[in-house]
């Protein structure tokens, strides 16, 4: 298995390889947010930012903050040439209007019916769905980016056991040790990371997992 | 018509237990003057909306810390552990709307409509004890309008009719709260004559404002 920083490199760069030319995308506060990073040349990609505009660039220099301008994490963001800002109502018409390609969000648990939960531990954490319930439902992809475990406990179950974000919406999952699409049939593991085997993928899962035929190394 | 106020002015019509909107993302857009008088005058049982409650020491934040809100209409409290301990300890009501679907509610208030249909929420605990209507074929939750007493907006830009252009992202729920309110206050960052904001660049149009207040240096 690889090493933690190892691993999320991996995970943003192959969710990078699943972008299109020309896609609206939404990235997570996170792990997610580090996709941006590895966009393949020769793609051109428009980022989405649920408060309010899409054309979303890098994190401005030091000194040069514009404090009228930050990300859907309340960070100091910059928009590119050719961005557009609008209102939230604006911002939710493209989301869950099917205008954003695909979404690529972080999970506290996944399930084998493409069930997410990712907005609150009851009793311990509610920081509430901000945008995400409708960025899972609008999205016309949802790609959950995350470590494939929490510390050795599993996160891809057979049934979610936390509050969902929304139901039978997630298309495929890429962790730090495979990627795996979510099928009618179940959960298909199409790939495997380097030095990661068959066993410890199966062990490290809390569902069945159905083996793609055609079963490869996660190649970044 | 003078829509000139002092911020002394317009306290006098915020009152205990009024249901008010503030615009403003994570205290990006928010009229922090407004705020700190409201803090000031110490308003008590505000149910607030708001797209979150921003952090302890900025935007609608402080109305948290202040103990002033009793109940929270928001889409995201997890900046402000303020608001996560008083919700815990029974002290505040927190309802928690998808934010788009927030967005929507208050703009069918502003626009007269009865609610809107969305797919947002279904299958979740949002759902939960709401009407689903299905509409060819496919299910969809009805969301109910929401109004309030006052709304507060921020504008970057206002003239002296009321007419306002938000700057980059503050303008998020700015011009929807401006819609869905008995009484519009705007806090103007830089106030100009009328004309100097072209009408075509005028995104809250001035007959949904009634008073302006100038943002304290």
């Amino acid at each position: 298995m690889l090493d933690k920083e190892r691993g999320r490199v991996l995970i943003a760069k192959r969710v990078a390889k699943e972008l299109k030319d020309g896609d609206v995308v939404n990235l997570g506060i996170g792990l997610p947010t580090e996709v941006a990073n590895y966009i393949p040349e020769g793609i051109e990609v428009t980022f989405q930012s649920e408060n309010g505009f899409i054309g979303l660039g890098p994190a401005p220099k030091e000194g040069e903050e514009d404090k009228d301008l930050v990300n859907a994490g309340g960070k100091y963001s910059s928009i590119l040439p050719g961005g557009a800002c609008f209102d939230s109502s604006m911002s939710f018409t493209i989301i869950r209007g099917g205008h954003v390609d695909a979404t690529v969000l972080g999970a506290l648990q996944v399930d084998e019916k493409g069930n997410l939960a990712n907005w609150m531990i009851p009793g311990k954490m509610v920081p509430g769905m901000g945008g995400a319930m409708d960025l899972v439902v609008g999205a016309k992809k949802v790609i959950v980016a995350m470590e494939h475990t929490a510390k050795g406990s599993h996160k891809i179950l057979k049934e979610c056991t936390l509050p969902l974000t929304a139901a039978n919406q997630v298309d495929l999952i890429v962790t730090d040790m495979a990627v795996i699409e979510v099928t009618k049939d179940g959960l298909l593991l199409k790939e495997i990371a380097p030095e990661t085997t068959l066993e410890e993928v199966k062990e490290a899962t809390g569902a069945e997992l159905i083996i793609d035929s055609n079963l490869k190394t996660m190649e970044v | 018509m003078n829509k000139f106020r002092t911020v002394d002015e317009v306290l006098d019509l915020i009152k205990d237990g009024q249901t008010i909107m503030f615009g403003g993302f994570l205290g990006n857009g928010t009229a922090e003057s407004i705020v700190d008088a409201i803090v000031k005058k110490g308003v008590k049982d505000i149910t607030l909306i708001c797209n979150d409650t921003a952090f302890p020491d900025r935007g609608v934040g402080k109305l948290i810390v202040n103990k002033q809100v009793k109940k929270a209409i928001v889409s995201h409290i997890g900046t402000n552990p303020e608001t996560g301990r008083q919700m815990n300890s029974g002290e505040l009501e927190v309802e928690l709307v998808p934010q788009g679907t927030l967005a929507e509610r208050v703009r069918a208030a502003g626009a007269g409509l009865g609610g809107v249909l969305t797919p947002t929420g279904l299958g979740t605990v949002v759902a939960e004890g709401k009407e689903i209507i299905e509409i060819d074929g496919k299910q969809y939750l009805l969301e109910k309008p929401l109004k309030a007493d006052i709304a507060i907006v921020f504008g970057s830009v206002v003239d002296k009719k009321g007419n306002i252009w938000y700057n980059k992202t503050t303008r998020n729920f700015n011009p929807l709260i401006a819609t869905a309110a008995d009484v519009v206050i705007v806090e103007a960052e830089k106030l100009v004559e009328v004309g100097e904001i072209e009408p075509e660049n005028v995104m809250t149009p001035h007959i949904f404002v009634d008073y302006i207040v100038r943002r304290a240096e």
